[in-house]
Order: C-alpha cells, then structure tokens, then sequence
C-alpha cells in the first residue's frame, strides 16, 4: 500500500499526466461529437459508431502512462526511487497499478461520455444500450486503456527513452498492425495474433468488426490475449530493471 | 559503519573499480579522494544498490544495502542533486520519499527548515540554483535521521558561503556519532574537512589514513638555506643524511633534516647562512603525485598542444 501511495504522489505532483488523461477524453469525445453531427442517411450513427475515437484516446493514455516512467529515467530520480526502495519490481508493479486504474477510469469516462455526446446531439436515433455487444463496446474501452497502459509502461521502461518509446507506440499501434495484415500470406496468417487487434476482437466483435469471426478466439479471449501480451512485456521489464544498473 | 569488500566493477572493457577494499568508521568525517573518473561515484552508487558489483559487496552496518528496510532511515544519500523532477515542488520530492520510508510527512517540512528551504519549499525544484538542488539533495539525505550518510562532491556548484556551510554541518553530523562518507577531487577541499581519508585512483585504493598522517607524508618538508659556502655546508649536511639539491638562483633545498639541525651543523663547521626556512609542499602537487600515474584523463600542458 505504502508503495501505491508513493506512486499516487508521484503521478499528482506533476501536471503533464492530467494534461494527457484530459487529452485522452476530449480527443475521443470531440470525434463522436462529429460523428453525431455529420450522421445522417450516408452515415448511421450507432453504438459502436460513438466509440470510433477511442484509439486516440488510447494513444494519449499511452503516452501517459510510458511518460510515468521514462521522466523517472530522463530526471535520475528512478535512482532516487530505489534508493529509497530498493525492490525494484515492486516499485514498477505499483506505478503500473497506478498508471493503469487512472487509465481505466480516463477510459470509461471517455467512453460513457462519448456515447452520451452522440445522444445529446441525435437525441432522435436510438442510441441505448442493448446487447450484451453494445454494452461491451462502450464498458470494454476502460479495460482496453488499462490493458494498453500497462503495455506502454513496460516499453517504456524497456526503451527509456522519450522519443523512442512514444514513437515505437505510436507507429505501432496506428500503423504498423493494420500493415502487417496487408502483407501477402504472412499478413493474414499472423493479423489474429497481433495485440491490438485482439483489442478489437474484444471491443467490436459482433459489431462489424471481424464480422467473420475468423479470429480463432472470441471477444473475451481477445482481451484474455492482450492481457496476456500485457503481463509478458511487463515480466520482461520487471528482469530488465533487476538486472540493469539504475 | 560502511564495508567495502573487494569491489569490483566493470563497464565493457573498462574497469572501473578494481578490487577496492576500504571502512569507514561511525563519528567522524572520512573523504573518498580520487581524480575525476577513478571510480567514486561509481562506488557509491554500488553501496547504494543501484549498480551491480562484478565481484565483492558493500556493507552498511553489517548488511547488503537491497537487505535494508525502509533504507533511508540507515542510510541517506546526495549523489546528484538534480536527481529530481523538475516540475515537483521541493515539498512534493521530499514527501513522496518520506512516505516510501514510512517517515512521517511533517519531517519533509523540518529539513527543508534544517538547510534553509523552507521559503521555497513549494516552488517547483527545476527553478533552484545548483546551490538550492544541493541543500535540497541534502535534505532528502537527512529525511530519515539515518546513522549513515554518503555525499558525492557536495561542494559542487555552491559559493563559498555555502561551502563554508556544508563543512560545518558534516562535521556536525558526524560529532553526533555518524557514519559520513564524502567524495571530492580536491585534496586542499578534504584536508579541511575530513579525518579520515580513503584516497583512490584508477578504480583501486591507494591509501586510507588519517588526514594529518596523509597530510604529513604527502608534504614532506624541505628548507631553503641560502650561504655563501655552499659546497661545504653541502658536504657536512650530506655527511648527516641529508639529501640536498640547488634551487633555480643556488640557494639550496634540503630534505631529510630539519631547519634546526641545519643551524647546527653550520655554527659546527664555522659556516655563514644568510637565509634558512622551512617550506611545506603544496598539497595538490603530493596529491598529483601520488596520484598522477592513477589518472584517467590526462591534459596536455597549453605550449605542447599549441606546438
């Protein structure tokens, strides 16, 4: 707990995490916002629809949560930290725990808000929430932040650096999945297993997203998946950190 | 109480503590010597547990720092003042690290007090003064009124005000019976501060004495002895031990005896002397000496390099 609380200070006495976690919900909030407002006979305005920005909001959160280590390597004071502590992985483990309940809450704000916009605006479409589907999609984007943030948290204290590690999830994350699934046979052999898209396996699935349902796990092994990447990159940083002079 | 034990570190090929063995004893100050790049900083880093040693280990009263719990209250540290983030409030840096420890917040306001902060205590640590990040380095050493406190060049970047300061206040933590270990590379620096001296260069001990010892081996006397019967007095004094060399404008320097037993050997042999005083060496030039073959980066003197 002492540790939480140290990590909570932390995070609160500097101000680019609320900076970034304001980002992550208006960035999102404003796309369903315009997204409410140009729907119409062309463009149908439905659940999954207010939830098109979420990936924005997810980079922002991202951001966050590396910047909450990487400052810690860039100003010496992770030096500071295990000094003051010098069990390593437990200092990581609760700045991820940290990082990633502040993460969900931006999510399902951010989520829950940018559904309230579009029905604020279209109060005419039918925009409750029905199916077990539609509840997903809009209460799924917190666990997505969560999963996303612990994620950037672990490059971050693998790579260490600003500009690298924000670029590395950057292009990831926007680009380089949806590149590799162009790849001729490799592409769509691999596509499945890549992290993020497993996230929308997890957010979409039943909703226009792999309405083939070829992805050979469902919606709940999607998350399960990414969890699962999640909890493996932050293993390898946790032996990173033991290991490497501070 | 600090124990080095057959430290060892290196960095690729470059080894940058080599078998280094050394204490450092509770109740009096004890200066870590050695030229820039012989391997302090890196030392202490290792007795803090934040670098892996190759081979051997550094104990703080008896135990492995990573054994510690809730370290800062056994040992505190500065080794760089800006350590911090500069965007938190003094207060803010120094809170954070109480509740690591289980040190109860109002402490932070204390020593921030004890160094003088307290004004500033809720301005953001990236507007201090390379002075202001030392005190508040040094606070966050005092934060848990731990026995054992290791500082890495604290004279760094402060005026002699503050100077003056530093060497007071290590004195006095150590007159309350603590253990202080504190880096510099400069001698005249430690001289006045320390008891005790562990001096190192290259990555390896050279010697660990007492201050006045060190001093007293590293300046030994000369006197300067001007005569118009310089060979004689050369002889007689050379008959007795000494060792005499001349002086650019042929007065002569004599090693071995003291001014006294010069005055006597001249009244002896009937001799003249015109001048007869006592010179120290300066105590940079016995440090350079002693450690001049241990220095990592060697300048060139300013006429080779415009040659």
């Amino acid at each position: 707990m002492t540790l939480l609380a140290v990590e909570r200070i932390k995070l609160f006495s500097t101000r680019s995490p609320g900076w970034c976690a304001l980002l992550a919900f208006l960035l999102p909030m404003s796309f369903s916002a315009m997204y409410a407002m140009e729907s119409g006979d062309f463009l149908s305005l439905t659940v999954p629809a207010t939830q098109d920005g979420y990936r924005f909001g997810m980079v922002m959160v991202m951001v966050m949560a590396a910047l909450a280590v990487i400052t810690e390597y860039r100003f010496g004071t992770i030096r500071t930290a295990f000094q003051a502590m010098p069990n390593r992985s437990a200092v990581l483990l609760a700045k991820t725990v940290v990082v990633a309940v502040l993460s969900a809450l931006v999510g399902e704000v951010t989520a829950f808000g940018s559904w309230a916009v579009a029905h604020l605006l279209r109060p005419e479409v039918n925009l409750t929430l029905n199916t077990p589907a539609e509840w997903r999609s809009v209460a799924g984007v917190g666990a997505v932040y969560l999963i996303a943030s612990v994620i950037a948290v672990a490059v971050g204290t693998l790579v260490r650096q600003t500009a690298g590690a924000i670029t590395i999830m950057l292009i990831y994350t926007l680009l380089a999945e949806s590149l590799i699934a162009l790849v001729p046979v490799v592409g769509p052999a691999v596509v499945h297993w890549l992290p993020f898209y497993a996230s929308r396996v997890f957010l979409e699935s039943g909703l226009g997203f792999d309405s083939a349902g070829s992805a050979p796990y469902g919606p709940w092994g999607g998350l399960l998946y990414f969890t699962g990447i999640a909890l493996a990159l932050l293993g390898a940083a946790m032996v990173v950190v033991e290991r490497r002079d501070a | 109480m600090i124990e080095a034990i057959g430290l060892t570190k290196r960095y690729g090929r470059t080894v940058a503590v080599d078998d280094l063995s050394f204490t450092v004893k509770p109740g009096r100050v004890t200066g870590f010597l050695g030229p820039n790049g012989a391997g302090k900083s890196t030392t202490m880093r290792m007795a803090l547990g934040l670098d892996h040693p190759d081979t051997g280990r550094v104990l703080v009263d008896g135990r492995r720092y990573r054994e510690l719990e809730a370290p800062l209250r056994t040992v505190g540290a500065l080794l760089d003042a800006r350590w911090v983030h500069p965007h938190r409030s003094a207060r803010a840096h120094l809170r954070w690290l109480a509740r690591s420890n289980g040190i109860p917040a109002g402490r932070a306001d204390e020593v921030l007090e004890l160094v003088g902060l307290a004004s500033v205590a809720r301005h953001r640590a990236g507007s201090f003064s390379m002075g202001m990040s030392q005190r508040l380095g040094i606070a966050a050493a005092l934060l848990g009124d731990p026995p054992v406190l290791l500082f890495d060049e604290p004279a760094n970047g402060l005026d002699p005000e503050g100077i003056h300061w530093i060497r007071t206040f290590m004195k006095q933590l150590a007159t309350e019976g603590r253990t202080i270990l504190v880096s510099s590379h400069l001698l005249s620096e430690m001289a006045q501060t320390a008891d005790e001296l562990v001096v190192i260069g290259k990555g390896k001990l050279i010697v660990q004495t007492s201050t006045p010892d060190f001093v007293e081996r590293a300046t030994a006397t000369s006197v300067r002895v001007r005569t118009p019967q310089a060979e004689r007095l050369r002889a007689a004094l050379a008959h007795r031990g000494a060792a005499v060399r001349e002086d650019d404008d042929g007065a002569l320097l004599v090693a071995g005896v003291d001014s006294a037993t010069i005055g006597e050997v001249a009244a002896a042999h009937g001799l003249v002397l015109y001048e007869l005083s006592p010179r120290r060496g300066s105590l940079e030039e016995a440090f350079m000496q002693l450690t001049g073959e241990a220095v990592e980066y060697h300048g060139h003197p300013a006429t080779e390099v415009t040659a």
